[in-house]
């Protein structure tokens, strides 16, 4: 059996016409972009072009898209970035206690540094709520950044309505999207945030590439200093190839559509009607309704984390834990923690995550064979 | 096409590409995953760690990927200015960086450091005496190019090595870009505890590069999150760039001997044919200096209308750093040279990679002469 490749919010594979489209950037077009002779001219355009696409694909304009190194760097540049120059305005933060690391130990970096920041809790299906952060903001605010769809169980927040109740607000506001785009449609003016990360591989781009959203009044003081590049907002040799292949895998993903989300969410009531028929005792964790379709994640009684995903790989099943970075230690995952506390689904939680190359058919045979390991070790 | 800007950024190596693509395409999951095919690209990465480990005689613990040079300067330089902030706030650097290093010292004096930018003689160099004399009881960083990307000027990196060895408490950073497969630096020789390397001026990928840290160094990592990179360095890692990565550094390193010989041979010629135009002055010390660059000034021709003059023929040459190329006047590190305005405001950088050779060499200079004379002409 060929492996089922169910972990796509880790990582995705990159898409074959996205490589195609890296190769001639590194072959004849190899220029650096600053170059003013012929061929950084031909590298230049490329990134005029891929800022476009990216602008386009959340209804931004090009001057506010900063290519990054991923969705981390996107993260900790909005974060450090906005509290360095907003520093004399204030020094709260508000975040919320089930945000990826890359947001988490910014702040706690941050904390180290002078500045205050409240974790809001979230009730079980993950969600925040909008009146405790209402009640939270103060006038020395100067961050808010709650993600839109958590990469370990799939819920999302009300983006827009976090958008509406901050804009007679000085703070500014981050949305971390590096799960969310791709299959979600996103309009930064319609959720009007101000900054919003997005990372390459998570949609069948290359890895090492990623952009951050800064509406264009927005100031931030830049995490990587040194050259002109990005405007003065990101210095560094730009990753041409790369951000060639990121901007094939966002128009891909803009010719695609949104019809995948509908196959994915077939894709999850399949796996738990299986799970049902089977006999097996399992709970979903996360919000049903507003969720990430690709992300499933599922706690089964009595079997461990880690018992579970072993033997899911001796099936030729990849699945995870929750986040990928995580995934070594043996702590229960600090979202599932903020969910449900100390109760035992924390340690017997699986993700499942959709994406390219997936069919129905490898869902289904994921289904019963997760459902046969379960049923065996739960006895 | 004669491609005489290898200072900029390099082309890739063949089977560099190819091993990038094959990777990007069969190890496409993440290293951090605990299943089968996780497990595959954390293995491609251990082997990529070993092999540039042992290419540079470190450990292989004390290689962190990053995405590129400018990453690898602003994460040494900030990162043990912040850790050890505590011990001291004195930073020691040279009038001559590279931005990436220059504006990092640049944003860590407007949070409270103090930096000491040392002057350089008239070949880019500075002074060992001087940088004693600057050392105080709070100083924590001494960072230091090893070879200047505008000029090729070497710095003396291992005699600085020596006189900090008397001195425990202060790190050593060596910003070796430029240096990498040209200019050899032994890093226990020179008592180096961080250097920067960048993958695309070696024939590797854009976005890739490598920060050496001697393991009893900490850093306070510039990117915070997983716990990639031993912490220092967090985010998914770039498996097939950090693959690609090693193989264009062994394969520079196997070309190395050969490769600089050739280069040395081409930019002496070019340095003395040049020298015969009397409106031509070099900027690239004799002695010292790096293999592949040639800086010369061109008096009464901006230095953008002769590199439009030579795209024409498909010759591509650069005014000075990529990066500040759209900067227009003088430039910075030929001014610290002590030159005037008009001589620093006037400079061509020729760069040479393993693979050129002297017929292009000869064609470059033909066409120099020819486009020199005719522009003079005109401004007369
Ligand atoms: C929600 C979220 N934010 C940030 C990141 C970090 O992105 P990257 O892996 O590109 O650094 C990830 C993925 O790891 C993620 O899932
Ligand atoms: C000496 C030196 N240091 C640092 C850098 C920055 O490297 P990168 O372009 O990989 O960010 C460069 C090249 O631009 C350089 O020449």
């Amino acid at each position: 059996m060929d492996y089922i490749y169910l972990d796509h919010a880790a990582t995705s594979p990159v898409h074959p016409d996205v490589v195609e489209a890296m190769v001639p950037y590194l072959t004849e077009h190899f220029g650096n972009p600053s170059s003013i002779h012929h061929f950084g001219r031909k590298t230049r355009q490329l990134l005029d072009e891929a800022r476009l696409v990216a602008a386009q694909s959340i209804g931004a304009t090009p001057n506010s898209i900063v290519f990054t190194s991923g969705g981390t760097e996107a993260d900790n540049a909005a974060l450090f970035g906005t509290a360095l120059a907003k520093k004399e305005t204030g020094r709260h933060i508000i975040t919320s206690q089930i945000e990826h690391h890359a947001v988490l130990h910014a702040c706690a970096r941050l904390e180290s540094e002078g500045f205050e920041v409240t974790y809001l809790p979230v009730d079980e299906t993950g969600r925040i709520s909008l009146s405790e952060l209402k009640a939270a903001l103060r006038p020395d605010t100067i961050i808010v950044s709650i993600m839109y769809g958590n990469n370990e169980v799939g819920t999302l927040q009300d983006i827009a309505a976090i958008g509406e109740l901050l804009e007679a607000h000085q703070a500014v506001f981050h949305t971390d999207a590096v799960q969310a785009y791709g299959v979600l449609p996103i309009d930064v003016n319609e959720l009007k945030v101000d900054l919003l990360s997005v990372s390459s591989h998570k949609i069948n781009g290359p890895k090492g590439v990623g952009f951050l959203y800064i509406r264009e009044e927005v100031a931030l003081d830049p995490l990587l200093y040194g050259g002109e590049q990005e405007r003065k907002r990101r210095a560094g040799t730009e990753n041409v190839a790369a951000i060639a292949g990121f901007k094939q895998a966002i128009s891909i993903m803009r010719e695609e559509g949104m019809e995948k989300a509908a196959r994915y969410e077939a894709y999850k009531q399949k796996m738990l009607s299986i799970f049902t028929e089977a006999g097996i005792t399992f709970l979903r964790n996360g919000e049903q309704e507003h969720t990430l379709p690709h992300v499933l994640n599922v706690s089964f009684p009595g079997v461990k984390t880690e018992i579970l995903l072993v033997n899911l790989d001796l099936a030729r099943i990849a699945a995870s834990s929750g986040s990928a970075c995580t995934a070594g230690s043996l702590e229960p995952s600090h979202v599932l923690t903020a969910m449900f506390g100390k109760q035992n689904r924390t340690k017997e939680a699986v993700r499942f995550s959709f994406g390219l190359h997936n069919t129905m058919e490898e869902i289904e045979q994921a289904a019963q064979e997760t459902a046969k390991i379960v049923k065996r070790l739960q006895k | 096409m004669i491609y005489f800007d290898n200072s900029a950024t390099t082309k890739p190596y063949k089977d560099v590409l190819d091993a990038f693509v094959t990777v990007s395409q069969a190890y496409f999951a993440n290293p951090s995953s605990i299943h089968s095919k996780g497990g595959e690209s954390e293995r491609l990465l251990q082997q990529a760690r070993k092999t540039v480990s042992q290419l540079l005689h470190v450990k292989p613990q004390e290689i962190i990927f990053t995405s590129g040079g400018t990453e690898g300067n602003n994460t040494a330089i900030k990162g043990v200015a912040m850790q050890y902030a505590t011990r001291g706030k004195h930073l020691i650097t040279s009038a001559v960086e590279h931005a990436s290093s220059f504006e990092t010292f640049h944003a860590l004096e407007t949070l409270g450091f103090d930096v000491t930018y040392l002057p350089v003689d008239e070949e880019g160099r500075i002074s060992v005496d001087e940088l004693k004399a600057a050392i105080r009881e709070d100083t924590i960083l001494v960072s230091l190019i090893s070879v200047n990307n505008e000029t090729g000027t070497i710095g003396p990196i291992e005699e600085v090595g020596k006189l900090l060895q008397e001195y425990k408490k202060i790190y050593f950073h060596v910003d070796h870009v430029q240096g990498i497969g040209k200019v050899p630096l032994s890093f226990t020789k020179a008592g180096v505890d961080l250097c920067t390397i960048s993958g695309h001026k070696v024939h590797g990928l854009k976005g890739t590069g490598i920060l050496y840290k001697r393991e009893s160094v900490l850093l306070s990592p510039l990117l915070t999150g997983g716990e990639q990179e031993g912490s220092v360095r967090a985010g998914t890692e770039n498996v097939a760039g950090i693959v690609s990565l090693a193989k264009a550094l062994r394969m520079t390193f196997e070309y190395m001997d050969a490769g600089v010989r050739n280069m040395e041979k081409i930019t002496s010629y070019m340095r003395d044919e040049l020298e015969k135009l009397p409106s031509v002055v070099i900027n690239t010390p004799k002695t010292q200096c790096a293999p592949h660059i040639l800086n010369f000034s061109v008096e009464d021709v901006k230095p953008e209308v002769l590199i439009h003059a030579l795209d024409q023929k498909e010759i591509y040459v650069s005014t000075r750093s990529a990066c500040a190329s759209k900067q227009t006047g003088a430039s910075r590190v030929l001014l610290a040279m002590g030159m005037k305005e008009k001589r620093a405001s006037s400079a061509i950088r020729l760069s040479l990679s393993y693979e050129n050779t002297m017929e292009e060499a000869e064609i470059v200079l033909r066409e120099l002469k020819k486009a020199v004379t005719e522009l003079q002409e005109i401004m007369r």
